[in-house]
């Protein structure tokens, strides 16, 4: 692809980055994404990488704009009230950035459909809202070989890695079972801030450009956490466990599984 | 001996907000039972029945992650951080 004069002029400021450059900006748009969850990560996400000209941005969410969706994800409006996510956010990202192909898919992400839905993408980012959604999306990049952005955040925790399989930490390796109903409070007493959904979001994003233009460190085999209270951010090393289930010398999980009715601590009475 | 414990923020409420609780013990284990003396409730969160670490739970002692050390036997001294890391969906 030859970037036109106003492909130029609209990623002029990225493209001077010598991180970046006309070469990067061209895988860019080679690139494909897809991002699971249109709430309050997969907003910041998905709008800053149609942003950037990734070309094709999938987004994969079966549920309506709901009034109490409306404090942190962006990617809605007040008009956009019950129609579904998927067509709010492609209409959003497109009249943003028209370069790029944005496949709105609106579907459960579920154990019969998640491999085929990754298969046209280089790249997962994981912005959904629940355990047995997240556990289910490391498991088949972990068995498809896709790059995966783990992205989570919860009253006023947040957390992100970056997951290359079998070559750093999944998902499944740093915290190997996900909580039994009931362990940890519901979705609705839990809550959460948009900033901070933001701002996990945005790491998302750049997490994903890193891994998609090969630059610098992304978080492979580190987990960072930010605790909102107190501001602060901090990274743990994590390791690939090779008693991991999925990942692990001996594997017990050869296809995807959704896990029923694992516990979970997200902000909505509806999952993603 | 205190050992500083990080909890995550879905934790605090059951630490009246703290970030950081001030823990004695010389072990993993014995950190956490006075933290749930302290605070009382908090164990459960962190460990079953059987007083195993729950597996959505990591902790942390300094950078290094206990299931790689000795678990819940691993050594603590003065002025160790040791951090608490649950599992966290919402988004």
């Amino acid at each position: 692809m030859t970037l036109s004069k106003e492909q130029i002029a609209r990623y002029s400021r990225q493209l001077i980055l010598p991180e970046i450059g006309v070469r990067g900006q061209q895988r860019l748009a080679d690139a494909s994404v897809l991002i699971v969850g249109a709430g309050g990560l997969g907003s910041p996400a998905s709008l800053y990488l149609a942003a950037a000209g990734v070309g094709t941005i999938g987004i994969v969410d079966p549920d309506p704009v709901e009034l109490s969706n409306l404090h942190r994800q962006i990617l809605h409006s007040t008009a956009d009230l019950n129609r579904p996510k998927v067509d709010s956010a492609a209409d959003r990202l497109r009249a943003l950035n028209p370069h790029v192909r944005v496949v709105p898919i609106r579907e459960r992400a579920t154990a019969d459909n998640i491999l085929a839905m990754l298969q046209p993408y280089e790249l997962v980012l994981d912005g959904s809202d629940n355990f047995s959604t997240r556990y289910l999306v490391n498991d088949a990049c972990v068995l498809a070989g896709k790059p995966l952005v783990h992205g989570g955040v919860v009253r006023l925790e947040g957390q992100v890695m970056a997951i290359r399989p079998r070559v750093s930490a999944c998902y499944r390796c740093v915290f190997p079972e996900p909580p039994e109903p009931g362990a940890i409070p519901s979705c609705s007493e839990a809550g959460v801030v948009g900033p901070l959904v933001g701002t996990i979001g945005s790491m998302m994003a750049w997490q994903a450009m890193q891994l998609i233009l090969n630059v610098g460190q992304p978080l492979l085999d580190r987990l960072l956490t930010v605790d909102g209270r107190l501001g602060r951010f901090r990274e743990v090393p994590v390791r690939r466990d090779p008693a991991c289930a999925v990942c692990g010398d001996q594997p017990s999980i050869d296809r995807p599984m959704l896990i029923a009715e694992a516990g979970h601590l997200a902000c909505d009475e509806r999952r993603t | 001996m205190a050992v500083t414990v990080r909890i995550p923020t879905p934790l605090q409420r059951l630490t009246s907000g703290r970030g950081e609780v001030a823990c004695a013990g010389s072990t993993v284990k014995e950190l956490l039972d006075n933290l749930e003396q302290n605070c009382p409730g908090i164990k459960e969160r962190i460990c079953d029945e059987q007083g195993k670490l729950r597996r959505f739970v990591n902790v942390f002692v300094n950078e290094e992650d206990i299931r790689f050390l000795q678990g819940d036997q691993t050594a603590v001294k003065d002025g160790d951080e040791v951090s608490i890391i649950p599992a966290i969906a919402g988004g």
